[in-house]
């Protein structure tokens, strides 16, 4: 428990550091658009492809399970994009982004700790924690409208088509359902969860990268902490948000 | 000129460095050598400002470093250039943007005077024509020379070199003691080197402090190092046949 307080108190301490104005704007500028290529940019293939996937499987599973007569013919639609734009494609996509990014953030810093190349932007008297790590989180937290959006249209567009393919149902029986009582809140609702999850995935995985000690086997682990925790916490946001904000 | 006044510093429980005083004078080469574990890098990494010390003072030109408010920490920081061990060069970079990498934080210089100033450095650590390698194209050799072109770009006051030998051939290890030794005394700055290379201490050692098991155990220069009667700096510099026949 006194471990968990003082890492907690640790990550707080670090975001104190990171969430300051930046020694110079041109190079958090280069550095923003950088990190913007390799964490948002970078990102978007897998998350398309998995939100078309797990899409496709939304629809079956669904259409098995609404296929009494009874229901009318568009809720495997209706029900498929609400299930999407609000839990699959933002909660789903931030656990995928954060096995991606965070091993990616974590060993980053990580080995930039254990070769001194951390300690060498500290000599020089720039802030290495806002230098490195305030770029990540703000590239990550403004890529997640954009990963959510696509995720979204990636796995209505996987549904659809596998719906078609596999004889489920039929192309307008899906449209219908998808386009019918439209709510603007759920694209809110979904964007603002990545936002949170974005923000949960760069920094648990900076702290974890950021405060290694030893060598490549310290680094191996604290890849691989950064995916776990980032995980847990976002799961338990999840729980959060969606009590707050439903 | 860096006064250092009692220093202590404890991991947890264990004593690292236990009560050291010394006077670092500029212009001259400051060896720090002892044995692995003596607690030299503790001390280098101390009197930089990378570890904070339990007690003790540590005066930069008569600036206590422990009542420097940050904006004050964050000036002297800027002040002073490190070679780390491995260099710590930045993988992403190309060697010109690693010396430039200072340059492009804090001066206000233009471009065109940064390139320039760029241009020179290399060309003191005799590296030119080597702009767009990457870290991961350099020898040990090259990584430590770009280190050092780094470390002084800026024009620090204060320059710590931490083992800037290890991993070297003898060859290179000569020429980078005689490069730091002709840019201290160029530039007239304060330099602090950490080292346990025999070398070193006979052809660079202007003012060597010996730590032993975290005491100042011995001060003098390269010349009374031949001539010393304490058993702990001759057991440890003066270990085989032929450095023994040297100090005979």
């Amino acid at each position: 428990m006194k471990k968990l307080i003082n890492t907690v108190g640790e990550y707080f301490m670090l975001l104190g550091k990171v969430l300051r104005k930046p020694d110079n704007w041109k190079a958090f500028r280069r550095q923003l658009f950088y990190e913007l290529k390799v964490l948002g940019i970078d990102s978007l293939p897998i998350a398309c492809i998995i939100s078309a996937f797990v899409g496709a499987a939304v629809v079956i599973q669904f259409a098995a399970s609404l296929s009494n007569p009874i229901y009318p013919t568009w809720i495997t639609g209706y029900t498929t994009r609400k299930a999407i734009m609000l839990e699959f494609a933002p909660t789903m996509i931030g656990l995928v982004l954060a096995g991606k990014v965070g091993s990616r953030i974590a060993s980053e810093l990580g080995t930039m700790r254990i070769t001194e190349q951390i300690d060498a932007l500290n000599i020089m008297g720039v802030n290495s924690a806002n230098y490195l790590i305030f770029p990540k989180i703000v590239a990550f937290v403004l890529s997640s409208p954009v990963i959510v959006i696509l995720s979204v249209f990636s796995a209505l567009a996987g549904g659809w088509l596998f719906g078609m393919i596999s004889g489920a149902m039929s192309s307008y029986e899906f449209l219908d359902g998808v386009q019918l009582e439209f709510d603007s809140y759920d694209m809110f609702y979904g964007m603002a969860k990545g936002l949170v999850y974005n923000f949960i995935i760069a920094s648990v995985s900076s702290y974890r990268g950021y405060t290694v000690t030893g060598g490549a086997l310290e680094v191996g682990q604290a890849s691989t902490r950064a995916v776990v925790e980032s995980c847990i916490v976002l799961i338990a946001a999840n729980l959060a948000l969606t009590s707050i904000l439903i | 000129m860096i006064e250092i006044k009692d220093i202590y510093k404890n991991f947890g429980e264990k004593q690292v460095l236990k009560g050291i005083s010394t006077v670092f004078e500029t212009g001259k080469t400051n060896l720090v050598i002892g044995r692995s574990g003596s607690g030299k890098t503790v001390l280098v990494k101390t009197v930089s400002g990378l570890e904070t010390a339990t007690s003790g003072e540590i005066f930069y030109d008569g600036r206590q470093l422990s009542t420097m408010n940050d904006h004050q920490t964050t000036a002297l920081k800027r002040e002073i250039g490190m070679v780390f061990q491995g260099g710590a060069l930045f993988d992403s970079l190309t060697v010109a943007e690693n010396v430039k990498f200072p340059l492009l934080m804090f001066s206000k210089m233009s471009n065109a005077e940064m390139d320039k100033r760029v241009d020179f450095c290399l060309e003191r650590v005799a590296l030119p024509n080597t702009h767009k390698l990457y870290a991961s194209e350099l020898s040990g050799g090259m990584r430590k020379r770009v280190a050092i072109a780094r470390a002084i770009v800026a024009n620090p006051k204060y320059l710590f070199c931490d083992e800037p030998n290890s991993g070297l051939d003898p060859q290179t290890s000569i020429l980078i003691d005689k490069l730091i030794k002709e840019i201290t005394e160029e530039l007239n700055i304060t330099t602090i080197i950490n080292t346990h290379d025999m070398n070193s201490v006979l052809e660079i050692g202007e003012h060597i402090v010996f730590i032993n098991e975290g005491h100042l155990w011995w001060e003098g220069n390269r010349h009374e190092v031949i001539t010393c009667q304490n058993k702990e700096l001759n057991d440890f510099l003066f270990n085989n046949e032929i450095t023994k026949r040297l100090k005979q």
